[in-house]
């Protein structure tokens, strides 16, 4: 069963008198268990997919039809629903709440969620300890390193169990072997069933992925199965 | 319901947090309000306390009392001249009232004069003559400390007799001992016979009976005022609230006989009453409460400005923060709660610190100025900050609610 039905989305920004298509026709599937990586130069429309597709916008044209949800019309307090229960969100510069701790930051989504209080720590511990901080759950953003901060913002992303997990360039800000570490996480929670996309422009890491889209000028240019997937290794990876 | 409870502990838990991450600036912007809270805490309290005593006072001089008069004290509807032509009570004018009237349970003459009291080395300046008779006294509530009023040997003897307020006895003889001693007003002696039990009621000033002096009428015609220039003032009791009409209504028909008035002659004399003196007070009080409460209001509402302009800061600085709670799925409402309730937070503390403010103060001020704080002041404090801090937090939250998640996530 398609999670995700994209048809004909457009997406047109006013700035000042002229119309800017970001998006021009864009229209593709996913199912569910599935890795798909969403690449394109800058300025190719990815981000503003990444943000339709995240429900963080709705496209000016076009039908997003989400679980058989109808999602390209719906309000901003329908469309938050919708993001708290099935989108875990992983960006680039983590965004976590630098003045919360980690076990705080993984509670966020199940508070909006109406989740109590018990209910919520038990379940923000269990995501913590599936990312391998069970021993920084009271350390703030500050004093964690970078690969620590992105493994509390997947521990944020999963602890919903949302429908995608949606990663916006999640190595973008980490060197080269602690990336590695991320994706080998990545690698895992696909491999326990979960779907994944990840953004990003660099060839090397949309190769971990099984399906690669390539965007420009606000069109797909290219959506192709990858022949030689990379899968990493698990040796206690999620161990950092 | 449930629903609800639970967004608004999440929300206050959320709040809470802000409020600690931001120490410093909590305590600058809650100053404001401090001062605010506390100043309308303390305004409402010190009108409050001046009110009880102007009630106090004026129920010691007898609230059931009224006072037959050349003039007329309140409400002039009567020009002024007019009763400034009208003929002066008389010593005498008052007997025939006194043997006429069958309703009053007391009734005496007064005639007042401004004086000098020396004992020895010691003088008090302007003292509050009270020329009267043995009635006085049934006419009021008063009370003594030690010895007794005059009597009626001595009133209509007209002997140099005197009874002191406590004011005027304790600035004499501040170490006691005024019964039986001899005072001199305007060179002539006069012996103390009794000293009243203080009043309290400083808010009447020279009408206040502590700050006055008591002796038999006839002394103050002879010593101090030409009897023929002083109009008598009749002090008249009625035995309760409900019997006072009835005696306003004798005492106009007994002194428009006593007057030799025509049918179609209006009265030349006017009937006061306490009630007329609380109206007055109650206005004038009611004024000052207005007044007191806008210009303390404005101090709460430079308060509430400032905690506005903190939130607005608050939510641009924390854009980036609102992206995120939306992004991970914080409808409209959470995010406007949240900033909401911060501000209300912010603002019953700052309430509360200014109630514990208002509270000291006022027992500080209680030592010159009767305040009175009560459980009104608490609720009052309560209520108008959390009031405060909804009002000046709503549009900063709405403004916070009504990002977009996508723009707010990109905000550096």
């Amino acid at each position: 069963m398609n999670i995700i039905n994209i048809e004909h989305v457009a997406k047109i920004y006013q700035v000042g008198s002229e119309e800017v298509h970001a998006l021009r026709d864009v229209s593709l599937k996913m199912d569910k268990n599935e890795y798909v990586a969403i690449m394109g130069p800058s300025g190719s429309g990815k981000s503003t997919l990444m943000n339709i597709l995240g429900c963080l916008d709705t496209p000016t044209k076009g039908l997003y039809d989400f679980k058989g949800t109808n999602v390209s019309q719906m309000n901003d307090n329908e469309l938050a629903a919708i993001r708290n229960k099935e989108i875990g969100f992983v960006f680039q510069t983590f965004n976590l709440l630098a003045r919360s701790d980690a076990l705080h930051n993984v509670e966020l989504p199940l508070i909006y969620a109406g989740v109590h209080s018990a209910e919520r720590k038990e379940k923000a511990r269990l995501a913590l300890d599936h990312v391998g901080l069970s021993d920084r759950m009271h350390h703030k953003p500050n004093e964690l390193s970078g690969g620590q901060k992105q493994r509390v913002a997947i521990a944020r992303a999963l602890v919903t169990s949302p429908a995608i997990i949606l990663a916006d360039e999640p190595t973008g800000n980490l060197d080269t072997k602690t990336g590695e570490d991320i994706m080998t996480l990545f690698n895992e929670i696909y491999e326990q069933g979960n779907t994944i996309i990840l953004v990003t422009h660099e060839e090397y890491i949309a190769e971990h992925a099984e399906r690669i889209i390539r965007i420009r000028d606000g069109m797909i240019e290219k959506d192709e199965r990858v022949t030689k997937r990379y899968v990493p290794k698990k040796n206690g990876s999620s161990k950092v | 319901m449930n629903n609800f409870l639970f967004e608004l502990k999440e929300g206050l838990a959320i709040s809470l947090r802000a409020i600690r991450a931001n120490k410093v600036r909590a305590v600058l912007t809650t100053l404001g309000i401090v001062i605010g809270i506390a100043s309308v805490v303390l305004m409402s309290t010190a009108v409050r306390g001046i009110d009880n005593a102007f009630q106090t006072g004026v129920a010691s001089l007898g609230s059931d009392n009224l006072y037959i008069d050349k003039w007329q004290w309140f409400n002039n509807d009567i020009p002024w001249w007019e009763m400034r032509n009208r003929r002066n009570l008389t010593l005498a004018d008052y007997k025939k009232y006194k043997d006429l009237a069958k309703l009053p349970i007391a009734s005496a003459p007064t005639v007042w004069s401004n004086q000098t009291v020396k004992y020895r080395e010691r003088s008090v300046e302007f003292i509050i003559l009270q020329g009267t008779n043995e009635d006085y006294i049934k006419t009021t509530n008063l009370s003594f400390s030690e010895g007794r009023f005059f009597n009626e040997i001595e009133s209509n003897g007209g002997r140099e007799v005197v009874v002191f307020g406590s004011e005027v006895a304790k600035k004499l003889f501040p170490r006691g001992g005024a019964l039986e001693q001899f005072v001199k007003i305007k060179g002539h002696k006069f012996k103390i016979v009794g000293v009243l039990s203080e009043q309290g009621s400083w808010v009447m000033g020279n009408f206040n009976p502590d700050n006055q002096a008591f002796l038999p009428i006839q002394n103050v015609f002879k010593y101090f005022q030409n009897e023929n220039l002083r109009s008598v003032t009749f002090n008249v009791r009625a035995e309760n609230s409900s019997m006072v009409e009835a005696v306003k209504e004798e005492a106009v028909g007994i002194m428009r006989r006593v007057r030799g008035l025509k049918y179609d002659e209006v009265n030349d004399f006017s009937i006061n009453q306490q009630e007329a003196l609380l109206k007055t007070i109650n206005q004038t009080i009611g004024v000052i409460q207005i007044a007191g409460l806008f210009i303390t209001g404005l101090s709460l509402f430079v308060g509430a400005i400032g905690i506005m302009n903190i939130m607005f800061v608050s939510v641009k600085e924390r854009t980036r923060e609102i992206g995120i709670r939306k992004a991970i799925g914080a409808k409209r409402r959470s995010i406007l709660g949240q900033f909401i309730s911060e501000s209300a937070i912010i603002c019953l503390i700052g309430g509360m610190i200014g109630l514990v403010i208002a509270i000291i103060l006022s027992l500080v001020i209680n030592q010159f100025l009767p305040t009175s704080v009560d459980a009104n002041a608490f609720i009052l404090a309560i209520v108008i900050s959390i009031l405060t801090g909804i009002l000046s937090g709503f549009a900063p939250a709405y403004t916070a609610a009504k990002l977009d998640p996508v723009e707010a996530l990109r905000y550096e």
